[in-house]
């Protein structure tokens, strides 16, 4: 194997199996296959192709469903029957499709790296600019005018500064361990609104932002995952399942279809990618996936969108780097994993951003990926070398879990650094006193805790009225702002201002109810008055309906407790 | 790989079940070989690992009384298969697929490879079809459906045999009379549970339905390797070729997992957690996710996989790993067990992935998903008292804590106890739940809609 490139494609034995080297020494090169290698014998051939590991990008990607090489998955059934054959393969982006492209860009205009040739509607919402390489630039020489082309069309001729032709179609490829280049990295400037209370008033996310999800299984790192893919307000959505579930990616397929973004009113599958490498399909392939989702990510970032990528989960790639390097005899480094880990995982969230493009454009990729520690235990190597680099913590927690509280996000571990940068947004769209009542509340919620180890000692009844009233007030907190079922129809999406609203409600109840406290009412008269039972429930009520009532149960809360007060 | 008769006697070296063969250059990956013995026996093995000159072959009869000079090996050049039918039902076999029960071969219908292929998740259909188990933990709080695989946690002495077959007996899909199977693979399990599955099956009938595969504690523990794929090839076939609906109970994982290591450290592999080898997730992913249902097929894989935790430890790696592939599990506790309450179902840590699409309206009824989620909130608010009046006694507590002790005391006995023959509609378990839910006063049911509590709610107005 003398003069091949590490990372080049090789196809392997007589099945010709798609692998890549991975390692070189003198004339042996390792090669990691995609595929099953049952059968393959020493002395089989290997052929070169002199390419990376790349994706296909063009139109055609939104709503496709790949495996972690981007072979298309519905494609393959159409030719492999219900399971997954090896040696079976079909081109990522479909070849015979026409798109209607409108051109840019006129004949002798000249071109830099990455800017917009054309525009094809990919769906009704998305425009898809088709970008110039970022590598090439020059003149062009002759431009198609618009119509209806394939991708495997030439649409642009260009002159290169040394006088080569290039013949450029709207497929391109693109190596995906190469993160593709930008002008400008920018910091991010608004929230990705989730509709989930926990996230979006607690423990905001950013448009460009990093996030992690550790937590034990059955914790609710994929439901919030889902959630997000669902209903985060991003345009553009790549969901990598990483070495997870069948039925998962299964579920992703029966409902994304049906579901409506609410905020382009098309079906949610007409904005996402999804990369489906599940635990039974090959390891390599595994490893390749969050490659392959970022790239794509990356791609329509380039664009000028705003791209969400949530890889479910980050641990199964991990051991997925774990197992090859272990196959290669490297040096194990913490738990078996190989020394790159950290790096490799820096190098991913990396690739993260809010950016100005080579074409200009501004756009974004939010990365959110899912961590399993064994045993639930986030000393572990993964959650560890993940949490230096993310800026966002969704701490999942088991006992919540067991209680059913859902989402089961663990409000004394989970951070965000980007709270600051959210309460400009917050405080147009909810109100100025946002940044105040999420302090407040994230205080009440530690001192509850605080509470709770107390009377764990000394029982209940010894606490004073104050710290009683405390409790109080938390568990409301907990149980109708905090707690939001993924499968409660109306609930599953909650809008800013309904969340700035029920948040108020509670806020006002806190302070107006301490203040009674203060003036002589107890705990117990106070959780017995009417107005704290309108505080249940508040989530699953109809949108509408919250609205219509939430002046009135605010002024309720105002009555009920001048009676403490007087 | 239609090559001549592949056959070496130079066995190099033998390292607990693995050997290692010189002489062959072109042993393919993932080969069956032949490891024939003086005195004209032979043990299955297959390679897992192929050099020039070389082949690292793993035997699943195991190396014990193996010798190197003595042994000859031979290279089939062909993937495991195993020969499956119809006829397989009502048939005991041994771990590695041998007829024990005194029958004769099964005259195969089909060849299949053992390993099985993935299916491609966008062929597989959702499961959605509410199993009644009969079972009120289970029905009403961890509901199963068809195609899910269910592992059921447990410890040396509780009765997750007795539960398994519980399940078994009683479990159906309403309104259908669909043919069902049951495929049982045994790994390591005593000669008593074997006998106990045998007789429970021959007693109520099931064993005309039923497959067994018998590893058993005395049997070679590299066997349990590929005990498991046969029973789930068995199961594929009788699934998706026969339209059947098949239940698969695996036990114990736990052995399969031991023999695993015990591959893995023979190969002197860099292990991850308490031994076990890194790859041990992808591996028994390779087993779990071939349960499911696959569109325009009639059949359903179901998995009720056991295992049991070594002391007692959710955390250990085999039912970690379990945990992170299945679709939930069911746990049981030493501590209801003591109480006496069977079958002694801890539903906190349980979960039921797949119960959502299972449960509602059209499929058990509409208050199942509120009356489930309040049932944990009430016995986790139960729980978390009986452990602060164990420190520091129950003077503190208010009437409504004493209401969540009297709570958690009868839901354990009445609605998680029941007894070993007795199945419960889904309507029985969810009254029974509306019978517990009663004692508290209305405004404690949060997280049930008023609607259902109007409905259903039985204790006191106001
Ligand atoms: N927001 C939510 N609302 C309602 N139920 C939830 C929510 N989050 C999680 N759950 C429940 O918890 C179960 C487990 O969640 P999930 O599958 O997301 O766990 P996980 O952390 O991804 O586990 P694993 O690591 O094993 O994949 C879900 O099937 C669902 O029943
Ligand atoms: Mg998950």
């Amino acid at each position: 194997m003398r003069g091949a490139q590490m990372y080049e494609v090789v196809y392997v034995g007589d099945d010709e199996l798609i692998g890549e080297i991975i390692g070189l020494e003198e004339d042996l090169a390792t090669v990691q296959v995609y595929e099953d290698t049952g059968g393959i014998t020493p002395g089989e051939p290997v052929q070169r192709t002199g390419m990376s590991l790349s994706v296909e990008l063009g139109p055609g990607l939104l709503g496709m469903i790949y495996d972690g090489i981007q072979r298309p998955l519905t494609e393959l059934g159409s030719i492999s029957g219900d399971f997954i054959i090896r040696g079976v393969s079909s081109p990522a982006l479909p070849r015979e499709r026409r798109y209607r492209f409108t051109p840019d860009v006129t004949e002798g205009d000249e071109l830099k790296g990455g800017a917009v040739i054309g525009t094809v509607p990919e769906t009704n919402q998305i425009i898809h600019s088709i970008l110039l390489p970022p590598h090439l630039s020059g003149k062009v020489t002759k431009v198609a005018g618009e119509g209806e082309y394939t991708v495997l069309d030439q649409i642009l001729w260009l002159a290169d500064r040394d006088g080569n032709e290039h013949e450029i179609t709207m497929l391109q490829r693109w190596p995906v361990r190469v993160p593709r280049p930008i002008r400008e990295k920018l910091p991010p400037v608004r929230p990705l609104i989730t509709g989930q209370r926990v996230i979006d008033s607690f423990f905001p996310m950013v448009q460009g932002g990093t996030a992690a999800v550790p937590g034990p299984f059955g914790a609710g790192k994929t439901v919030v995952q889902h959630q997000l893919a669902k209903w985060s307000d991003a345009d553009i959505i790549v969901y990598v399942g990483c070495g997870e579930r069948g039925n998962e990616m299964a579920d992703v397929l029966r409902q994304f279809p049906a579901l409506i973004d609410p905020k382009t009113k098309e079906p949610l599958m007409k904005r996402t990618v999804l990369i489906g490498n599940t635990s039974n399909m090959p390891v390599a392939a595994r490893e390749a996936s969050v490659y392959t989702g970022i790239t794509i990510a990356e791609y329509y970032r380039d664009m000028g969108y705003s791209v969400a990528l949530m890889a479910d989960s980050t641990s199964r790639w991990a051991e997925a780097m774990r197992e090859i390097s272990g196959r290669l005899e490297e040096m194990p480094g913490e738990h078996g994993y190989p020394a790159y880990l950290g790096s490799r995982l820096a190098d991913f969230y990396e690739r993260a951003g809010r950016v100005t493009a080579l074409s200009g454009e501004e756009g974004s990729v939010s990365v959110i990926g899912a961590v399993s520690p064994p045993g639930g235990d986030f000393s572990e190597p993964v959650t560890q070398n993940t949490l230096r680099i993310v800026r966002v913590f969704w701490a999942l927690d088991a006992d919540l879990a067991h209680q059913r509280h859902f989402p089961a996000v663990n409000w004394l571990l989970s951070y965000s650094l980007y709270a600051d940068l959210a309460e400009p947004w917050w405080e147009k769209h909810g109100g100025t006193d946002w940044g105040r009542m999420r302090g407040d509340l994230l205080r009440l919620l530690q001192k509850e805790s605080e509470l709770e180890e107390i009377v764990q000692l000394v029982g209940p009844d010894l606490l004073p009225e104050q710290d009683k009233f405390t409790l109080h007030v938390a568990t409301i907190l907990r149980e109708s702002f905090l707690i939001q079922s993924a499968f409660d129809e109306v609930d599953t999406f909650c809008p800013p201002e309904k969340q700035y609203r029920m948040m108020r409600l509670i806020h006002r109840y806190l302070l107006h109810g301490r203040d009674a406290v203060e003036e002589g009412m107890t705990a117990e008269e106070a959780a017995g008055l009417p107005v704290a039972g309108r505080l249940a429930r508040m989530g699953p009520m109809p949108h509408d309906d919250f609205a219509e009532q939430y002046e009135t149960v605010l002024h309720e809360i105002d009555d009920a407790f001048k009676g403490g007060r007087r | 790989m239609t090559q001549p008769l592949r056959e070496f006697r130079s066995v190099v070296r033998v390292a607990g079940p693995i050997l290692a063969v010189s002489g062959i250059d072109d042993a393919g990956y993932n080969e069956v070989v032949h490891v024939l013995l003086p005195d004209g026996t032979m043990r299955l093995g297959q390679v897992l690992e192929s050099r020039m000159g070389m082949a690292i072959v793993m035997v699943f009869g195991g190396t014990r009384d193996l010798d190197c000079d003595v042994s000859a090996v031979r290279f089939t050049g062909k993937p495991l298969m195993m020969p499956v039918a119809k006829e397989m039902l009502g048939r005991i076999f041994s771990g590695s697929a041998e007829p024990i029960d005194g029958g004769g071969r099964v005259v195969p219908e089909k060849e299949m490879e053992i390993s099985g292929y993935a299916i491609n998740p966008t062929r597989r259909e959702f499961p959605e079809d509410f199993i009644e188990t009969g079972i009120s933990a289970i029905d009403g709080m961890n509901t199963l459906v068809r195609g899910q695989k269910l592992p059921v946690f447990s410890g040396s002495g509780l009765p997750h045999s007795q539960l398994a077959a519980q399940i078994t007996r009683q479990a159906r899909v309403r309104g259908t009379e669909e043919s069902f199977a049951v495929v049982f693979a045994a790994m390591g399990i005593t000669h008593e549970e074997a006998r106990f599955f045998i007789r429970e099956f021959s007693e109520t009938g099931a064993r005309a339905h039923a497959v067994l595969f018998l590893n058993r504690a005395d049997d070679p523990a590299i066997e349990r390797i590929v005990t498991p794929r046969l029973a789930l090839t068995a199961a594929e076939y009788l699934a998706f070729d026969c339209g059947m609906h098949v239940l698969v109970v695996m036990q114990d994982i736990t052995a399969y997992c031991e023999a695993l290591r015990e591959v893995s450290a023979a190969r002197e592999e860099i292990p991850a957690r308490r031994g076990y080898p890194g790859y041990m997730y992808t591996d028994l992913a390779s087993l779990y996710e071939r349960a499911g249902r696959v569109k325009g097929r009639a059949g359903s894989i179901t998995q009720l996989p056991i295992l049991s935790m070594p002391d007692d430890d959710i955390t250990h790696p085999v039912p970690d790993l379990t945990g992170y592939i299945t679709e939930g599990q069911i746990v049981l506790s030493r501590e209801l067990h003591r109480k006496g309450i069977y079958p002694p179902i801890d539903v906190l840590p349980c979960l039921s992935r797949l119960m959502q699409g299972g449960i509602g309206k059209e499929r058990t009824r509409a208050d199942h998903a509120d009356v489930s989620s309040q049932l944990y909130a009430a016995y986790a608010r139960g729980r978390r008292l009986a452990g602060l009046v164990a420190v520091i006694g129950d003077e503190g507590l208010t009437d409504t804590d004493r209401l969540y002790l009297t709570f958690l005391e009868r839901f354990e006995e009445e609605f998680v106890g029941q007894k070993r023959d007795e199945g419960r509609s889904i309507g029985e378990t969810l009254d029974r739940a509306w019978d517990l839910l009663s004692i508290f006063p209305q405004d404690e049911l949060k997280r049930i809609n008023p609607a259902f509590i109007r409905e259903y709610y039985r204790g006191e107005i106001g």
